[in-house]
């Protein structure tokens, strides 16, 4: 599984990629977890609001930062999908 | 607490209701009892301070919680997609109306501020609708709304939105008109922005009252430590310093005051938690509404943060064009309540 965490480096950006590293640790799956924060690539994905958490080229969140539980359930349900 | 919200959140919010407005409603008595129970001289200043602390920080920590909910619910209905698709094709002025309406209930955080400008520009929103936008968002907000309203009334809390609305319109339309799309970073016009189409409207009332819950707990224990220290401050301001202290730095009398105001507010940056309750003490003291809400508003609406942001989308020329046009605007309105209060 391939994911992204998309933001500028703001304290909520850094937040979201802290618990998804923890999320993919604590699920021990196989996954790759990249830092976007180029603007030109963020906007690619079509998000007005950062942070924003892309799992497999596909956005599942923008502008939120969900608990770990939250996002242990979209890597779980995306991996069944 | 969290699991009954959980499972039954509109439930847990009607049934918190009453206990709202009963914890509101004795907060004063509380406070003087415990004043009284202090056994302090009534009248000192150190008592009256400390009753001004304990009345009022509960007061305002309850107000936001309430009011932080509400809007988390109502924002919930707005996403920066939709308000984009809203603002779409529309003309000037009628743009600018729009985009400030908007700027107001749409979810915002200025570290959010390029991937929105972007979106804005790529779908063809023209300039100074994006700016009307950029510039209702921070400074009309919920927390400095919560703020005006607990500490200064509700009618200092609507002029500071009607004002604050009004400077959002005329500055993007004054920008709009003086076409300054040129100023604007080239590559800003190369960027291919993906369309996101997120299921946006299944979602049921009951999330909503949850996106609330969120709303409060990430608000609120952001701001809760600004607002002790501001009230702090504020209540040694209340207790120590004579009446009428500010009125021949901020008060009607001294012409420069507004300007100055502005000034000082612009490269400052404290979120309204914090500035609200020192202003409001200030007041009291003699300084004169209309310096006092351009203080507030330079404060709240124009930051250094923001601007440092914007910088890497818009030209060094736009970023000074749209800070001197708000600014400006800002001058203007506490002059005007200067003159009128």
């Amino acid at each position: 599984m391939q994911i992204k965490v998309l933001g500028s480096g703001c304290a909520n950006c850094k937040t979201l990629e802290r618990r998804t590293l923890e999320a993919v640790q604590e699920l021990n799956i196989q996954a790759s977890v990249e830092k976007v924060e180029d603007y030109q690539k963020i906007a690619s994905y079509g998000i007005m609001r950062t942070p924003g958490l892309v799992i497999d080229e596909k956005v599942a969140i923008s502008g939120v930062v969900p608990t770990v539980e939250k996002i242990k359930e979209l890597l779980l349900s995306h991996q069944s999908a | 607490m969290k699991e009954i919200f959980a499972k039954h959140p509109l439930g847990a919010a009607i049934a918190l209701l009453p206990v709202w407005i009963f914890l509101y409603l004795i907060l004063q008595h509380i406070a003087d009892g415990l004043v009284a129970l202090s056994g302090l001289m009534q009248g000192e200043r150190f008592t009256e301070a400390l009753r001004f602390f304990i009345f009022e920080v509960p007061k305002v920590l309850l107000l936001l919680t309430l009011i932080v909910f509400i809007v988390g619910i109502i924002r919930s209905y707005f996403s920066p997609e939709r308000t984009r698709k809203m603002l779409g094709g529309k003309k000037l002025f009628a743009g600018n109306v729009l985009a400030s309406l908007l700027g107001v209930v749409t979810p915002f955080c200025s570290c959010s501020a390029i991937p929105l400008f972007l979106g804005f520009v790529e779908s063809g929103i023209p300039l100074g609708v994006t700016f009307s936008f950029l510039i209702a968002a921070p400074m009309i907000n919920e927390v400095a709304l919560v703020l005006l309203f607990g500490l200064f009334g509700w009618q200092t809390a609507l002029l500071y939105m009607s004002t604050g609305l009004i400077i959002a319109m005329v500055s993007g339309y004054i920008i709009g008109i003086l076409k300054l799309e040129k100023h604007v970073e080239p590559w800003v016009y190369e960027v291919k922005a993906g369309h996101l189409e997120m299921g946006e409207d299944k979602i049921q009332f009951a999330q909503r009252i949850s996106a609330g819950v969120d709303a409060v707990r990430e608000i609120v224990s952001k701001v809760w430590i600004y607002i002790v220290i501001g009230i702090a401050v504020g209540a040694g301001i209340h207790g120590y310093v004579p009446e009428n202290f500010m009125a021949g730095i901020m008060g009607k009398g001294a012409w420069w005051s507004v300007p100055v105001a502005v000034l000082i507010g612009v490269p400052m940056y404290s979120n309204a938690a914090g500035i609200i309750p020192v202003v409001q003490a200030l007041l009291e003291k003699g300084a004169s509404l209309g310096t006092v809400l351009a203080f507030m508003m330079s404060v709240i609406g124009l930051s250094l943060p923001e601007t440092i942001i914007l910088r890497k989308v818009l030209k060094l020329r736009l970023i000074f064009i749209f800070v001197g046009i708000v600014a400006t605007g800002i001058i203007i309105v506490g002059y005007i309540f200067n003159a009128v209060y």
